[in-house]
């Protein structure tokens, strides 16, 4: 039951009354992460370091000085975010083994906050990719598919037909800290979002996952892929979480120098009753080609909830949104084109045996440890930033930028507080599906409903909102202004009571939290 | 055969004389052991980010305003992409759409024909200075084939100052790059050794007949001192004249100066032009600097780049220094140009100044010919002078009340460069070298004398 629970009302509170230790709950974690290894959820388990990070937690308890909420509970983060002592590999054969000597600053603000870090969260290589499919380390495997909720819908094909082939992927690229939460081998999670990157696969996986404003967290330590719209993810079982870690890492850091000067206050959720304040924005252009009927369905019946309780729901425009995929497209190959000149074997990471000449070190290096995503990547980028092509598809990109994020700012200028939209066009593939489009195809199809929030650099996020037909998790999302994530949060709070969403019924989990404490009935987590 | 004029213009790089890197916080020193002065920035390691230094910024504000230009208030970072094992992030932070000042001017001089008597003045137009990142060494192991990366300098503040082609020759280039380099030694932004590597400059050179376009210009790199600029500027011309009047081309490319044959060779061909993919620095914002009108009234003083607090600021310019000399000791120009032209004369010719009765006008010839001229015979520098303005001034004095000839006082001179630690007093006792001011004495020689011619 503990390990179902909210961190805010139970956990914490179990934790500082000593009905649970640390390392109990510690040690819950990593064995539920043995017996759930073929979700492929995590590329390294940080079992040692974590087991003495709990034993301190554990002793400050006992001091009565725990150094916050946080203290003691378990942490996964996405292996794109340097962690000093432990492997930091981007899911590529270009790292792999790589030892980083540093910490991200979110890292080290959970560390120094008494988190305890389980281990580092498969994605696709480079945080390219909308499934985690695509990493040196093999894909995830969403928890759903093993659920007995997925599970009592699915019907097999043919008699030969098992569980094995059937599993459907977790989205991405934060595949790995979706399924890590949703499958309760941890209770929050740190991903990337830079086209959608923690919401697409929260959707998928069921889980909260949180897109903050733009400058607001620090990325030092993230290894980019986008750095005008990367930022740290955050992947919760429930919304107050989500409020709660946000509140432990956002804030100026100098070390990121696009990071805001202001002062950040953290902040407790209201529980907000009257929503007859609230003008909630439908955007009509994210009824994109492609979304299934089921949660265009799910949407509106969204919108009618808000409507039913009081709320203004207006229908909106935001022209320029079909021209958000290709616009990024370029803007993001052209910074992957820049960021990945770094590695060339010379001072870390994989170094090729080709020893020829320094350019031919170069080339075999880059070639034998980047995939052809990111190869794609780069070689796009390269042809976008070439003198003769800069200012008809870099300069043009960025105009369409500023385009997109002004079709927000008229919105929400209108008197819009909050935009209501889908996450995802359907609910998780299966894998064989999945892989039968290359990833260009797939990103550019998945990312149409969540990276226009990257471009404009607002804050979003997904709440899970109801099971697919097949029994799949199906989550919509809210987008807010600038820098209001506590209105943004508020609101998709009052949601996420108002839909209940179901509690993952999965065997692993239920052998391993053995109704120590007294299991709550209801779906609500908070 | 019509007549040629050579265009010179420079791109000179000037390190800036800072503690710590332009966007990290590892230290700047010269010569340390090998990668012992790289954060993990300046390693390029993957999730680190550029934190702009203060001080470097303040360093091109200063030498924006020390030549005259504008300071943009609002300039702009890139970058500029391109593979080479002393670049360890593929990529160069410089500024290239918008750099941080524009629009300057530099006056320099020297003399004709080595004359001290003829001095000339002219002025180079500054396009611009940027601030960027100083590259690593590498160094090319022919016998084990391999090559040493040193990042010591990778990520070190420079500021690139273009000066438009209004030059036409060596000797006006080596002008302009020695007053620069005073210049930039007062204001302390750099410290504009060439020889430790702070001050590099490239010559862009072409020729071309009066009233036809510019010909094509070739760059020339690995230019080691001001004296070799100008060998290296006037070869190059003389090259380029001679490769087109025997009917041959000149090829756009870049060659390097060999000091040992006085000659420019072409450089390894770089595989064509090469196509840097400038893109806008994602990681630092636009840097935005303030001046006494437009400073907001809340901003944190820690945060905030003031350039008119700066321009009260600068010390007396070069130039400025020159025509204060020239006012307050009545020397020439040409005095005062010399003075400033090796470090340490100036405050010794005004410490010499002050302690004798001598006049100025007098004194700067013992400085210009008899100091000067030994202590370049012995290649030392006014540091190492063994001869202190106190000594200098005393051997002054002696001379100024007639204690002694100018011949003797030369002879002093001659003996105190021993610097045994005698002062001119005693060694002009000891050498017998007073004059004789007494009437009756010198007629007593001198009858001594004559009585001795006539018993001959």
């Amino acid at each position: 039951a503990l390990l179902k629970d909210g961190l805010r009302s139970q956990v914490s509170a179990a934790l500082k009354e000593g009905q649970a230790t640390p390392t109990e709950l510690c040690q819950r974690c990593l064995a539920l992460i043995k017996s759930t290894k073929f979700l492929n959820a995590y590329i390294t388990v940080a079992e040692e370091t974590a087991l003495k990070q709990a034993e301190e937690s554990e002793e400050r308890y006992k001091r009565g000085q725990p150094l916050g909420i946080l203290d003691g509970i378990p942490i996964a983060v996405k292996d794109n975010f340097n962690t000093a002592g432990i492997e930091t590999t981007c899911a590529s054969k270009m790292l792999k083994g790589y030892i980083s000597p540093y910490n991200a600053t979110v890292v080290q603000k959970l560390l120094d906050q008494g988190a305890v870090l389980l281990g580092k969260t498969n994605l696709d290589e480079f945080a390219m990719g909308s499934g985690s499919t695509d990493g040196v380390f093999g894909p995830v495997r969403n928890p759903w598919s093993y659920s007995k909720q997925y599970k009592e819908k699915s019907v097999p094909k043919s008699h030969f037909e098992d569980e094995e082939s059937n599993w459907v992927i977790t989205g991405g690229s934060s595949g790995g800290s979706a399924a890590a939460v949703s499958s309760f081998t941890c209770f929050a999670a740190l991903g990337s979002d830079t086209g959608g990157s923690t919401r697409n696969p929260a959707a998928h996986c069921g889980v909260v996952g949180l897109k903050p404003t733009y400058g607001l967290i620090s990325r030092h330590g993230l290894i980019p892929l986008v750095n005008s719209m990367d930022v740290p993810g955050i992947l919760t079982r429930c919304v107050d979480d989500a409020a709660i870690l946000l509140g432990s890492l956002a804030g100026h850091d100098p070390k990121d120098s696009t990071t805001i000067q202001d002062d950040f206050k953290p902040f407790e959720l209201p529980n907000l009753t009257d929503v007859s304040k609230l003008s909630i924005g439908i955007p009509k252009e994210y009824h994109a080609p492609g979304l299934s009927s089921e949660i265009l369905a799910l949407w509106s019946k969204a919108a009618d909830l808000f409507k039913n309780a009081g709320a203004k729901v207006v229908e909106v425009s935001l022209p320029h949104t079909r021209y958000s995929i290709v616009c990024y497209h370029v803007l993001c190959t052209a910074e992957v084109a820049s960021n990945m000149a770094r590695f060339d074997g010379l001072e870390y990471g994989h170094r090729s045996d080709k020893k020829d000449s320094t350019e031919s070190m170069y080339a075999a290096t880059r070639r034998e440890g980047f995939n052809d995503v990111v190869r794609g990547r780069i070689l796009s980028g390269n042809y976008f930033l070439l003198k003769q092509n800069y200012e008809k598809y870099f300069v043009k990109a960025q105009k369409v930028r500023r385009l997109i994020a002004n079709d927000f700012v008229k919105v929400f200028r209108s008197g819009v507080d909050i935009l209501l939209t889908p996450t995802t066009l359907s609910d998780a593939a299966p894998y064989t599906e999945f892989i039968q489009e290359d990833n260009r195809t797939r990103s550019a199809q998945d990312d149409i409903l969540t990276q226009a929030a990257n471009m404009a650099g607002l804050p979003a996020v997904n709440v899970p909102t109801a099971l697919s037909e097949r029994g799949l998790p199906v989550g919509l999302q809210f987008i807010g202004r600038s820098f209001q994530e506590k209105q943004l949060l508020t609101v998709a709070k009052w949601f996420e009571k108002q839909v209940q969403f179901p509690v993952i019924q999965l065997e692993e989990v239920k052998r391993h939290d053995n109704g120590v404490f007294q299991h709550q009935k209801s779906a609500s987590f908070s | 055969l019509a007549p040629w004029i050579p265009v010179v213009g420079l791109e000179i790089h000037a390190q800036i004389s800072s503690n710590s890197k332009l966007f990290s916080g590892s230290q700047v020193q010269f010569a340390a052991p090998p990668n012992s002065l790289v954060s993990f920035f300046d390693a390029s390691l993957p999730g680190t980010l550029p934190v702009l230094n203060r001080r470097c910024v303040e360093a091109a504000v200063m030498t924006g305003l020390a030549l005259n230009c504008s300071i943009n208030k609002k300039s702009l970072f890139d970058r500029k992409h391109y593979f080479y094992a002393d670049l360890p992030a593929g990529y160069q932070i410089t500024q290239q759409r918008v750099p941080i000042a524009v629009n300057g001017s530099l006056s320099y001089s020297f003399c004709i024909d080595n004359k001290m008597s003829q001095m000339v003045t002219k002025t180079v137009r500054i396009k611009q200075i940027q601030l960027e990142q100083d590259s690593g060494k590498s160094l090319h192991d022919g016998t084990r084939s391999q090559t040493l990366v040193d990042l010591n300098r990778a990520g070190v503040g420079l500021m690139e100052v273009v000066m438009e082609p209004d030059m036409c020759c060596g000797e006006e280039a080596a002008a302009a790059v020695r007053e620069l380099q005073l210049i930039l030694q007062t204001l302390g932004s750099s410290q504009a050794v060439m020889a430790e590597g702070q001050l590099r400059v490239d010559a862009n050179v072409s020729v071309h007949h009066p009233g036809e376009p510019y010909g094509v210009r070739t760059e020339v790199k690995n230019i080691n001192s001001i004296r070799f600029l100008a060998k290296a500027v006037d070869y190059e011309i003389q090259r380029q004249i001679e490769e087109l009047e025997n009917g041959g081309t000149i090829l756009n490319e870049t060659r390097a100066f060999d000091s040992k044959l006085g000659c420019t060779v072409p450089m390894r061909d770089k595989e064509g032009k090469q196509d840097y993919r400038f893109m806008p620095e994602p990681n630092l914002p636009p840097l935005i600097l303030y001046d006494a009108k437009s400073l907001p009234a809340n901003m944190n003083h820690q945060q905030v780049i003031n350039i008119d607090w700066i321009h009260e600021r600068l010390p007396d310019l070069p130039s400025v220094k020159r025509e204060k000399l020239v006012e307050q000791y009545g020397i020439l120009p040409e005095h005062s140009f010399t003075l400033l032209n090796e470090d340490g004369l100036a405050e010794f010719f005004e410490s010499v100044a002050k302690q004798t009765q001598m006049k100025p006008k007098k004194v700067i010839g013992w400085i210009l010919n008899d100091l000067l001229s030994y202590l370049k015979q012995h290649s030392l520098t006014v540091k190492e002078s063994p001869v202190s303005s106190f000594l200098l001034a005393d051997l002054l004095n002696l001379l100024e009340k007639k204690e002694i000839s100018s011949t003797a006082a030369k002879q002093v001179l001659a003996e105190l460069w021993k610097g045994e630690g005698k002062t001119p007093l005693e060694i002009v006792k000891e050498q017998k070298l007073e004059l004789l001011q007494d009437q009756k004495e010198l007629e007593q020689i001198c009858q001594a004398v004559i009585d001795e011619q006539e018993n001959q």
